[in-house]
């Protein structure tokens, strides 16, 4: 094999550098694609770098604590027929040669806006293809709940869209009842909007319920469907999370509630609280959740179903589920009919598309490829 | 979605989204409509500051220029929020407020407690305060340590444009009379704002940087100031916590006590006098109720006592700099050390 390089990712659409933290392999170590390899700090969150090849770490560049611009070199794998002097000469040759990606590039259309029934909806659009991908964040969340999986999927021929839903994120935070249905129906009027007739549909908690009901009402517009720890599969959900998360006003309220979502809580760093805490702030939010969560989620309980709409569907489906699920438990997942695939991660819990973004990409990846994206 | 605007415009947005939303705010203050030098143009300069700027357009009905009376104006704005409205008063310079201490010590701050609490005060009054523009002792002081001893004002001192936004809503829809404290140094600064309106809690310091080693408690100009010298400590391997208290009256209490637990330093940067200040305070605080937890002596890095030299060269070195900041900190760390 050839000199492959390990680079600085790029988590999400705001990312231009991270800071190592922590090498996990030695130099000498023999890598399989998705060991971790590093583990890296950005300003929202931190995550683990995972080797892009199968090989030997024949270098670590980047020392801990170093800051490396989106792309930069953190380390090199090769295998043991390449000399060290190759070695070098390929880091002095990149180093020497790297331009890190400029920040009026970056600060391009990182996100846009349509209106959709008289409402702004912002979504985020990565890739120019012609099979188009839509990404669906959960209650609470926003297009970012995606920032370690929009990049990666937006394969040459993909066009993948991450919108904001109704009371969440930039888009309109007015809702009428909050339900499924207005939901449904403000991504399937950005669809209209944009001029996607089919889409793979892909969504994450009550984004894929949302996701689900795009495809009942509209079976013609699904060519497949990847739900993510979805909701709507039974009625138990983690009642303390949906009303901490509503009504957490400070700091210090919210983290406990956030650290619920994830199997290691040490990712929920305070940037990333400081984040959410802005989105809750803004006038509206706080009313527009309550509003979606009494009618999707009442008294603690899930109120919407999906079981009947999917069994009665003929999309393949993927779904992909957290076993240490904390909101959504993961044996809702025998609730699915019996054609779905469905995959169950260790060491994840309710957003495994971020804690395991590696082998959510990969399964991900694969299923769309498997049906014609 | 948030934009880059500067401290000012944050100021002004809050104002003129907050009087599009509730018909009972209204405007009180000397030039607020036309501006000093505004040649009789209406709204030529939107105050002394240009804060104002676009209200007298929007709003003619509620916003009035002031005669150069303080007593008199905050007085009128004490009483106007006693009975209904909610005046957002601009005292130009907080150190003139010394003229109306009547109107806000013995007045707004006491009436809801008088008429066991039958009387409501939603009062702002915002002021600028601080030094660095070469306007000498009479136009450079600080003073919210004195409204911060006060039990029933609550007292805002802003760090940055996102917070002035946030805060100064806040303060609008507060039902007790707040003291909103502008560093007009920080006028010109940008930052991400939103462009809705949204609220930032009072009582919430924020953590804007994490460290082990030392805590920097710091507020106003003074926190950009702190986290500078915070990034140059870090180069030496010292890692600071920074936390900016942006109210001082509920002050967050707790936010920095977690610190101190890690740390078990303290460093408090404070723009204003040494004495009977919010340095003094968070220090006494600390020393009871975390003492157990203190590596070494908390420190303070403030102006000294005196009035806010008139000599260029003398104001620069009176404000607290990222170098005296750095030296405080390298001092506690040290001593740790030898202890």
């Amino acid at each position: 094999m050839s000199i492959t390089k390990l680079g600085m990712p790029k988590w999400g659409l705001n990312m231009r550098e991270g800071a190592l933290v922590a090498w996990l392999a030695e130099e000498g170590a023999e890598l399989e694609v998705g060991d971790e390899v590093a583990e890296v700090e950005t300003e929202k969150i931190n995550g683990v770098v995972e080797s892009p090849a199968a090989g030997t770490l024949r270098r670590r560049v980047a020392a801990v604590g170093d800051v490396v611009p989106v792309g930069g070199l953190l380390g090199v794998l090769a295998d043991a027929s390449v000399g060290d002097e190759e070695i070098d000469a390929y880091v002095a040759e990149f180093q020497a040669t790297f331009v890190p990606e400029a920040e009026e590039d970056e600060a391009g259309p990182a996100a846009e806006t349509a209106t959709v029934d008289g409402r702004p909806i912002r979504y985020a659009r990565r890739g120019e293809g012609a099979v188009a991908v839509v990404l669906v964040h959960g209650f609470g969340g926003d297009l970012t709940t995606w920032l370690f999986n929009q990049d990666a999927l937006a394969a040459e021929e993909r066009s993948v869209i991450a919108p904001d839903l109704p009371g969440h994120g930039g888009s309109s935070k007015e809702v009428a009842d909050g339900g499924l249905d207005e939901l449904a129906g403000s991504v399937q009027g950005l669809l209209d909007t944009l001029g996607i007739e089919r889409a793979h549909l892909v969504g994450h908690s009550l984004g894929a319920a949302v996701a689900a009901t795009i495809a009942t009402r509209s079976p013609d517009r699904a060519a497949s469907l990847t739900l993510v720890a979805p909701a709507g599969l039974g009625p138990e959900i983690n009642g303390e999370f949906l009303e901490g998360f509503v009504e957490a006003e400070s700091r210090r309220e919210l983290k406990p509630v956030l650290e619920t979502l994830f199997s290691d809580p040490a990712v929920v760093t305070r940037e990333f609280v400081e984040e959410v805490l802005r989105t809750k702030r803004i006038d509206g939010v706080g009313e527009a959740l309550r509003t979606i969560s009494s009618s999707c989620f009442p008294e603690g309980r899930q109120a919407i179903s999906i079981r009947d709409g999917l069994a009665a569907l003929d999309v393949p489906i993927l779904v992909i589920w957290g076993a240490e699920d904390r909101v959504v438990p993961a044996a809702q997942a025998d609730a699915l009919p019996a054609g779905a695939q469905v995959e169950i991660m260790a060491g994840a819990g309710h957003m495994p598309q971020m804690e395991a973004a590696h082998e959510v990409n990969r399964l991900l990846g694969d299923f769309l490829e498997a049906h014609g994206a | 979605m948030p934009r880059k605007i500067t401290y000012l415009q944050a100021v002004n947005e809050a104002l003129l989204g907050e009087m599009r939303r509730d018909p009972s705010v209204v405007v009180f203050g000397e030039d607020v409509v036309g501006g000093a030098g505004a040649g009789g143009e209406m709204d030529a300069w939107g105050g002394p500051m240009g804060a104002t700027k676009g209200i007298y357009d929007e709003f003619p009905e509620r916003i009035l220029d002031a005669p150069i009376s303080e007593s008199a104006f905050i007085g009128a704005a004490v009483g106007a929020s006693a009975s209904g409205l909610r005046p957002v008063a601009e005292l130009m310079f907080v150190d003139f407020m010394g003229v109306c201490f009547d109107q806000i010590f013995n007045q707004a701050a006491k009436l809801r407690y008088m008429f066991g609490g039958k009387a409501r005060v939603p009062l702002v009054i915002r002021t600028t305060f601080g030094a660095g523009i070469r306007a000498a002792a009479q136009h450079s002081e600080c003073l919210y340590p004195i409204f911060t001893h006060i039990p029933g004002l609550k007292v805002v001192v802003p760090s940055n444009p996102y917070d002035a936004k946030g805060l100064l809503v806040r303060a609008i829809r507060d039902d007790d009379p707040v003291i909103f404290f502008e560093n007009k140094v920080l006028y010109g600064m940008e930052g991400d704002v939103p462009e809705e309106l949204y609220t930032i809690p009072f009582g919430e310091a924020n953590v804007v940087r994490d460290g082990d080693d030392v805590t920097i408690v710091a507020l106003g100009r003074m926190v950009s100031l702190a986290d500078h010298a915070a990034e140059q400590l870090a180069e030496d391997g010292i890692e600071c916590d920074v936390i900016d208290l942006r109210t001082t009256s509920p002050l967050d209490e707790e936010t920095i006590y977690e610190s101190i637990e890690r740390t078990g330093r303290l460093v408090v940067v404070d723009e204003a006098n040494p004495r009977c200040s919010i340095a003094a305070d968070v220090c006494s605080l600390v020393a009871q109720n975390c003492f157990s937890d203190l590596k070494g002596p908390p420190r303070t890095v403030t102006a000294p006592h005196t009035p806010v030299p008139f000599s260029p060269v003398l104001e620069d070195a009176y404000v607290p700099s990222p170098e005296r900041i750095a030296g405080a900190v390298r001092e506690s760390v040290g001593a740790a050390a030898t202890a």
